[in-house]
């Protein structure tokens, strides 16, 4: 259970999370939807500590992530696998140090057992014989698998996307959403997804929440967010030019 | 409006104020941070290693042909001088001292900034603006310890060694002018050189490199893990690395000089 409570966070004057609450069941698939830019990276990075917030708590399991010192957040982060946007291979590490990197890092375990690891993890994303290749030499969509195969080498119990569509051909990105679909059910985890994909969000979710103006605004299945009466929430996923999201905003310039 | 210019001048002024006293502490803490997860283990053998090789050994050409002319140029624009006095013998004693005390440290120490510090900075920029730093934090690897530590003990190892190179290849550039184009014989130029050199001379010039590589290894790392804004924001941070290190080299340099020249006599 990741409880977000009352979470604030503010950069240059700008709030980007304003007294933010959200409760993530283990074990469900929660994606957290919004336009670009209304900080739902940095929400994200909340719940793994890469950043600290202003005021507020993030429970993982009743202990709060936002008070832990580096030893404390290192053994919660082993918990937790996190596939980036951009995949945020090692360029300079071969796919097989990649991947491995978490159990060179911090397991002691043999190279044997290792190797069969990271062919597994491999494997579980549909990649197999690249382990010797450099990041540099793989397309978009394989350096997605395989930043998804680094962020399960080490099992975890929480994988966080962020973002897992974006920058992917439709194909590309549907296999992504199945893969995610699949390693959720065979492994398990707690998955919190970030996407402003809608097609990704409906394929993938237990639950849909709506990160809007700092707040959560609306939390449901799949279903009941399709069939919601918020106006705000009802342009973001028809994708309406028009509506309260965009009123006051003038895009003429733009054309 | 003449109140208002007024106000907008001082807030200028304490803008920048407060931006370089951050810039300041944040360098500090880095290398508060480095010194700190310097000794504890794992102590990273292989990742250090390779940073030697990249840092030390990939810059010995550069450093030998840069070292070899402005031996030869020391010698040549000195002989100008003392030829009116017919003092040339002297050439070679003066080519040794301000190699060692001088040229050998800064030369190498700017060469190594402009090359090696620009190359840690666009990489440390790029890894920073990739996510790649955010991802080995995820990954429960801190990247001080993983991305700095190498790169410090490379450069403080390698930099006063590639000093200590320097001197001997800035002392034969001396060599070649003194006996093909001055006349010095062999056994006179190699007296004048090695009399009047003390261990002061040569040790002095490594203190300073061990200092310079300090401040390009911090320069360049704390440029890199601050990197904000793509590919621009790694060309601005490379540029600062490159510019930010030149003048702190400078400067230490000075203030080196005269600590050796004032206390320790």
């Amino acid at each position: 259970m990741i409880e977000i409570i009352n979470l604030c966070k503010h950069f240059n004057g700008h709030k980007v999370l304003d007294n933010l609450n959200l409760n993530i069941h283990t074990g469900e698939t929660i994606v957290i939807i919004g336009r670009s830019g209304c900080g739902k990276s940095v929400l994200l990075k909340h719940i793994i500590g890469l950043l600290r917030p202003d005021s507020g708590q993030v429970l993982i399991d009743n202990k709060d992530v936002t008070k832990m010192d580096e030893k404390e957040l290192g053994s919660v982060r082993m918990k937790f696998g996190m596939l980036f946007q951009g995949a945020a291979l090692f360029d300079s590490l071969s796919v097989f140090e990649n991947v491995a990197f978490g159990m060179i890092e911090h397991m002691n375990v043999s190279k044997s057992e290792m190797a069969k690891r990271v062919k597994e993890s491999l494997a579980l994303v549909g990649l197999k014989g690249i382990e010797d290749k450099k990041p540099a030499e793989l397309s978009g969509g394989m350096k997605k698998r395989v930043g998804l195969a680094r962020a399960i080498c080490i099992r975890p119990h929480h994988v966080l996307y962020d973002e897992p569509t974006t920058g992917l051909d439709p194909i590309m990105a549907d296999s992504i959403n199945d893969l995610i679909v699949e390693l959720h059910n065979k492994l398990k985890v707690t998955s919190i997804a970030v996407t402003h994909d809608m097609v990704s969000a409906y394929k993938i979710a237990d639950r849909i929440a709506m990160l809007y103006n700092g707040k959560i605004i609306a939390v449901g299945t799949p279903e009941e967010i399709k069939n919601t009466k918020d106006p705000i929430v009802k342009q973001f996923i028809t994708g309406a030019g028009k509506g309260p999201i965009t009123e006051g905003i003038d895009f003429n310039h733009l054309i | 409006m003449r109140i208002k210019k007024f106000i907008d001048f001082f807030t200028m002024i304490g803008t920048h104020f407060m931006e370089f006293i951050r810039y300041v502490g944040g360098m500090s803490v880095l290398t508060g941070e480095t010194l700190f997860w310097m000794p504890i283990p794992p102590l990273r053998k292989r990742q250090t290693i390779e940073q030697m090789s990249k840092i030390g050994v990939d810059s010995i050409a550069i450093v030998s042909l840069i070292s070899l002319f402005t031996g030869m140029v020391l010698a040549l624009q000195s002989a100008y001088q003392m030829q009116k006095f017919s003092a040339e013998m002297y050439i070679a004693s003066l080519v040794a001292v301000s190699m060692t005390r001088e040229l050998g440290p800064v030369l190498t120490a700017l060469i190594v900034a402009g090359r090696v510090g620009a190359a840690i900075t666009a990489e440390l920029g790029t890894m920073k603006v990739t996510e790649q730093i955010d991802a080995l934090e995820t990954l429960a690897t801190n990247p001080v310890k993983y991305l700095v530590v190498p790169r410090f003990l490379a450069l403080i190892v390698m930099l006063p060694l590639l000093t200590l190179y320097a001197d001997v290849i800035g002392m034969l550039g001396g060599y070649i002018i003194g006996t093909w184009k001055l006349g010095i014989s062999h056994a006179m130029y190699m007296k004048n050189t090695w009399d009047p050199l003390r261990y002061k001379d040569i040790y002095t010039g490594l203190i300073k490199s061990f200092f310079f590589g300090v401040i390009i290894c911090i320069v360049a790392c704390y440029e890199g893990m601050k990197t904000e804004g793509g590919a621009e924001g790694v060309g601005h941070a490379t540029t600062s690395s490159v510019v930010v290190s030149f003048i702190l080299i400078i400067a230490s340099d000075c203030f080196f000089t005269a600590l050796f020249y004032f206390v320790a006599r």
